[in-house]
Formats: structure tokens, C-alpha cells, sequence
């Protein structure tokens, strides 16, 4: 008998299925050759993508899905970069004509500094492309009273910052994550701020339904090794969530018994 | 005639759709979208979508992202 074999434990979003709940980015990585290697490593089922103008001085440069394949990931096209609603409106549109899908990443940023979202924008864009039939997972604040205002608009999935993007400073806000993912009936996924492994660890053992990260992985030293320890890392994190952790105690209480003492 | 592509001012002869634009620059239109005046063109138009001076074109692709 294998003990480390883990029971079918998916998640659905959007009335599509998965068993990783690892989302890579693709963006930071020094070429697609390495993104995809880092991919595979960590398990991913979804990737995030970006939409932009396409090389017109040098059509022939390297394209994203000839490394990272679309009949191997669920690509997740994003609006990074938008602070507007239209603009991520547009974005969104094109990407659908681009690859045929609908469940798609909303983000409206606010400063430039933070890239903090702007919820009152992301709010209001996510009601047009529900209106338009996509299927909108949400990068949105902690703040577990607009994560309630995007369910109750359509959102697919929320996805609260842990900390700023590509901060790697770790999961700052564990109370208000936790608060979200008890009220929530869809997946709640941590987007941005984790790491390293432990942050990872930490998001999934808040009950959190996936993990989504780029830079933890794409600088880190070794980005294979660390797709590798993240994919571990959200497996932990999970398994110790379904587990369910023991009480804290102030003071010590001995693991050996202490009868027959000699 | 001079169109818009992707912000730059750009001279074509002999290209009269989006089709023929795509082929000119060099692209595979099954890795593309298109926007023609702001319009989304979907791919089983562009051979029937004609381009006129002064329009403004946008391709995009997906790249790697967060």
C-alpha cells in the first residue's frame, strides 16, 4: 500500500475541473523553454497568459504557445496592465477571439507603485463580462466585503492579493483570507505575494482553494527546482488543511506518557 | 495605402483585406486576434474584411504573463 498516495481531492471553477491547485504565471522567465519546463515541474493544469501587440519588426521571434501549449494548459488570459474597466473589457474580448475561451482573469489596477486593484473599476467590469458571458475570476483586495459585492456579481472565483505583486513578502493577511474563504461558494485562491514554499503552505492551510504565483518561481535561482517545491509546498498546505491542525496550547503537554515512569 | 498597425504608420499596395495583411506581415493567423477600428474581426472574416486608408489595426497575441 502506497501511504503517500493523496484521494481524488479536485476543485471546479466554472464548471471545469482540476486536480492541481498550483496556477503558474508565464511572464519574468529568461525564455519559454524554461517557462515550460517550470510549468511541468510544478504541476499545473492552468496557466495565466498575457494579451498583447504581437513583434510586427520580427514576426519570427519565439511565441508563447509554441513552448507552452494550449491543448496542454488551460490558458487563463489576464488584463494585467489595464486600470480601467474598458480597457480589461477589450482586453478580455480580444483574448476570447484569440483562443476561444471564456473563463478569463480580471485585474483593474490602481497605482502604478502597489498595483493595488481598483475595486470599484474591477466591480464594475465584472459585471459587463458576465453580462458577455465570460466566466471572471477575480484578482481582487482582501477586504471580505467587496469579495462578497464580486460573488454576488458572477464572479467564478476570488482571488485576494496576499501581498503586492511580485513582492514576495509572504501572506500579510491571514485573518482577512480566512474571513473570505469562510463566506465564499466559490473557489477562493491567494493571487499575488507569495515567496517562497512556506507562503504557499500557509494559503492552502487557510483553506484556500488554490494558489496562484509567478515570480516566486520565475526568479527564483532555480526556477524548475522551485515549480517543484511549490507544487509540494500547495500539496502540504492542502493535505494539512483536510487534516485539520490540533489545538494551540500556552504550555507544554509531554508526548511520552508518563506513567511507568522508572 | 497607409494604415494604422499596432500604432505605427504603415504603407501597403496590393493588400485588400485582413487576410492578405496577415500574410503580408509575416503572421499565422491561428495565433492571432484582430481588432479593425476598434471592432473585434473575427478570424472567419478576415478574408471578407476589407481594409480602407486610414484605418487603424490592432493584432495581439497572447505572451507570457501573471
Amino acid at each position: 500500500m502506497n501511504a503517500h498516495t493523496l484521494p481524488d481531492d479536485s476543485w471546479t471553477v466554472a464548471g471545469r475541473t482540476f486536480r492541481s491547485r498550483l496556477i503558474v504565471g508565464t511572464g519574468k522567465y529568461k525564455d519559454y523553454a524554461t517557462n515550460a519546463a517550470a510549468a511541468e515541474a510544478a504541476g499545473a493544469e492552468i496557466v495565466t497568459v498575457a494579451v498583447r501587440r504581437v513583434n510586427l519588426s520580427d514576426p519570427s521571434q519565439p511565441m508563447l504557445v509554441d513552448y507552452v501549449k494550449p491543448d496542454r494548459f488551460t490558458f487563463l488570459p489576464n488584463t494585467a496592465g489595464c486600470f480601467t474597466g474598458e480597457d480589461a473589457m477589450r482586453t478580455l474580448r480580444l483574448a476570447r477571439e484569440a483562443g476561444g475561451w471564456t473563463l478569463v482573469k480580471l485585474e483593474v489596477l490602481s497605482d502604478p507603485k502597489t498595483l493595488y486593484p481598483d475595486m470599484e473599476e474591477t466591480l464594475r467590469a465584472l459585471k459587463l463580462l458576465v453580462a458577455e458571458g465570460f466566466d471572471v475570476m477575480v484578482y481582487c483586495s482582501d477586504d471580505p466585503v467587496y469579495a462578497r459585492k464580486l460573488e454576488d456579481a458572477g464572479a467564478v472565483a476570488i482571488m485576494p492579493l496576499g501581498a503586492p505583486i511580485g513582492s514576495g513578502l509572504g501572506i500579510q493577511n491571514k485573518v482577512n483570507l480566512r474571513i473570505i474563504v469562510e463566506q465564499a461558494k466559490v473557489p477562493v485562491l491567494v493571487d499575488a505575494g507569495v515567496g517562497t514554499a512556506s507562503d504557499a503552505t500557509v494559503g492552502m492551510e487557510l483553506g484556500c482553494d488554490a494558489i496562484l504565483m509567478n515570480t516566486a518561481i520565475a526568479e527564483a535561482k532555480d526556477p524548475i527546482r522551485m515549480a517543484r517545491a511549490m507544487k509540494h509546498a500547495v500539496i502540504a498546505g492542502r493535505e494539512a488543511y483536510l487534516a485539520g491542525r490540533m489545538q494551540r496550547r500556552l504550555y507544554a503537554d509531554p508526548s511520552s506518557p508518563l506513567g511507568g515512569l522508572i | 495605402m497607409n494604415i494604422v498597425v499596432n500604432g505605427e504608420q504603415r504603407g501597403f499596395e496590393g493588400v485588400g483585406d485582413l487576410a492578405a495583411l496577415v500574410v503580408a506581415l509575416g503572421l499565422d493567423q491561428r495565433k492571432v486576434a484582430i481588432e479593425r477600428n476598434l471592432e473585434i474581426v473575427p478570424r472567419s472574416a478576415y478574408l471578407t474584411t476589407a481594409i480602407a486608408e486610414g484605418d487603424r489595426i490592432e493584432i495581439v497575441h497572447f505572451i507570457g504573463g501573471g
